[in-house]
């Protein structure tokens, strides 16, 4: 808690960071040593991205490809980590899995957090009644538990991995835009806005060119605290068989049907994309978190 | 006060409007409708008088604001109406699965205070050390394992480790209590471990805040023992948030099981918005959405009470 970041006045996202962080390699390190569970974190999420990007190359079998030679076959020197109730390989339906997931979570967090931070900064400074209406209906869409929202948005729209990004992201949006408000509040009385506005400038440019890019810390803290929260719904949603659909390969719909039914017989089918999804979502919180110490202390608790 | 309880009640009032008028469109706007899914089962051509018969019969001829008008209308005699697939009672129906989701909801909320209130305050005496460390990372362990994945696995060791799976049915606590725990309890077990994350931090910063305040100071310099001081001085007046945290979560627990009973095959309030959605039965899930949405604003109007008796600069914000 005695580090000198806490103690910098509300200023600039940028000029923040420039004193919280050394520029370049050392950068790194001195991630590595103010934040070790941070850094392994990051280390796990580029592991998982680099398996989805090459997963088309590293799996060992096309995770569509059905065996009913070898159905059920426990984790081997063929199978790494055995077969699923068609004889798919578990791996390499967990590899390509990774993209659904990563897929998922970072369309849905981003536009979650873009068009929230939006809502956000420009309620928080147009004020008045915009802001009263808006955070009203705000209120509204917050009163749905995240899951019952998105799992209605996408029994409306049907499943999909388009839909599915549109459900988790409509949760999302007044989430962010709640915390973000907050800090736009602050941002609205700085001098720099100020003269912004003595300089005849537009509502639309201050809130785009100078109240944006200060929400920054939040933004981003934001981003990353749900990064997790939409990879595991998307595994909640399709595991329901309301998410992604058969044959995609995803964690989630790994779990569903067979890997219950085999539990006994087959516990990798049931075991492993499970873990994966923990240590997924296990690495984006705690990475998260580890942004949120330094970009943003005030918000430790959102 | 009780002008600060009338307005926080009156807020209320727009905000629950607002809740039954998004979900009622939202069923409604898309193609595809209860009656057209009711009769895509039969396989063969149906008529498009029948289709427009059952429509009517269902009242969904009417205008839109007329529909929500009778709903509202409904809502405010109690008269929840008929489910549309299955024709009988809403009151019934739910009556039915929220005492299961209530007991559950009930039970994962104790044992996530019995686990988030001695490790948050364990974590805040001890902080910085292995200790803390230790208890985030298996409150965030919680956050990360999807409850039904934790379910899957309990239901695996117990068949594995004692040849035994929880029973299927649901029994009522007062008509066989040992029955109705040894299926409720694990179930219980994976939700309560995830919820208690958010309240270990919680308690965690709120009592890391309390143990800095003066009167902690004055206890200590006067010689109490150490444990006193934690639990009369900091604990009791770190709670308040705490609370909150917790009561929040419970209002979500109702509705937002969903997936967990799923896994336990249990016939809960989830189970049923899964079921009414996926058959586009407009009335019952309008009025599932709008039984969780009732509930999360009543717990934050409680909460809101709450706050102001125990804070009194609260009133006056």
């Amino acid at each position: 808690m005695g580090e000198r970041v806490f103690e910098l006045p509300e200023i600039g996202f940028s000029a923040r960071l420039e004193a919280a962080m050394p520029r370049g390699v050392s950068a790194l390190l001195w991630f590595l040593r103010k934040k070790p569970l941070g850094a392994a974190g990051a280390l796990v999420i580029g592991g998982m991205l680099l398996m989805a990007l090459a997963a088309g190359m590293v799996a060992p079998y096309d995770p569509l490809e059905t065996d009913f030679g070898a159905m059920l076959g426990p984790p081997g020197r063929a199978h790494w980590l055995g077969t699923d109730a068609f004889g798919r390989d578990v791996l390499s339906r967990i590899m390509h899995g990774a993209r659904t997931a990563l897929l998922v979570g970072f369309a849905s967090s981003f536009l979650g957090a873009t068009l929230g931070a939006l809502i956000g900064v420009a309620s928080g400074y147009l004020g008045g009644r915009v802001d009263l209406y808006t955070q009203r209906g705000m209120d509204i869409v917050i009163s749905f538990p995240i899951i019952v929202l998105a799992l209605t948005v996408v029994a409306m729209l049907g499943s999909g991995t388009f839909n599915l990004i549109l459900a988790i992201t409509i949760p999302f949006i007044p989430r962010v835009s709640q915390v973000v408000r907050a800090s736009a509040l602050s941002i609205r009385e700085m001098p720099y806005i100020e003269a912004a506005r003595a300089l005849g400038m537009g509502k639309a440019r201050i809130i785009l060119r100078h109240m944006f890019p200060n929400v920054m810390a939040s933004y981003l803290v934001m981003l990353t605290a749900f990064l997790g929260q939409a990879i595991l719904l998307e595994a909640s949603l399709s595991f329901l068989g309301l998410g992604t659909a058969e044959p995609t390969p995803s964690w989630g719909l790994m779990l569903r049907g067979a890997a219950v039914e085999f539990a006994e017989r087959a516990p990798w089918m049931a075991i492993f994309p499970g873990l994966t999804i923990s240590a997924a979502v296990f690495a984006f919180n705690v990475l998260g978190d580890a942004l949120r110490d330094i970009l943003d202390p005030k918000l430790r608790m959102a | 006060m009780r002008r600060f309880i009338l307005t926080r009640f009156l807020v209320m009032i727009p905000t629950l409007l607002g809740v039954a008028l998004l979900v009622f469109l939202l069923l409604r706007v898309v193609p595809g409708d209860i009656v057209q899914l009711k009769y895509a089962g039969e396989g063969a051509f149906v008529p498009k008088e029948t289709l427009d018969l059952e429509r009517a019969r269902l009242g969904l001829d009417k205008p839109l604001w007329r529909q929500f008008v009778d709903w509202m209308w409904g809502m405010v005699r109690f008269d929840f109406g008929l489910s549309m697939w299955t024709g009988r009672p809403i009151r019934t129906e739910i009556a039915l699965r929220l005492q299961l989701s209530l007991q559950l909801a009930i039970m994962a909320t104790v044992i996530a205070s019995l686990l988030a209130i001695p490790l948050g305050t364990l974590a805040a005496v001890k902080q910085d050390t292995w200790v803390d460390h230790l208890v985030r990372i298996f409150s965030i362990a919680g956050l990360a394992t999807p409850s039904f994945w934790l379910g899957i696995l309990m239901i695996l060791s117990l068949l594995i480790l004692f040849g035994w799976i929880p029973p299927m049915t649901f029994t009522p606590v007062w008509v066989d209590p040992w029955a109705n725990l040894s299926q409720l309890i694990w179930p219980a077990l994976a939700v309560g471990y995830r919820y208690s994350a958010m309240a270990t931090r919680m308690t965690r910063s709120a009592v890391l805040e309390v143990l800095r305040e003066d009167y902690v100071r004055t206890a200590r310099a006067k010689g109490l023992w150490e444990p006193l001081v934690i639990a009369r001085h900091a604990l009791r007046n770190a709670l308040l948030p705490v609370t909150a945290v917790i009561g929040l979560e419970f209002a979500f627990l109702i509705g937002g099981l969903v997936v967990t009973e799923q896994v336990f095959n249990l016939n809960g309030i989830g189970m049923l918005f899964v079921e009414a959605i996926s058959r586009r039965d407009y009335t019952m899930t309008q009025a599932l959405v709008l039984l969780v949405g009732v509930t999360f604003i009543a717990v934050n109007f409680v909460l809101d009470l709450l706050y102001a008796i125990l804070d009194p600069r609260v009133r006056h914000r």
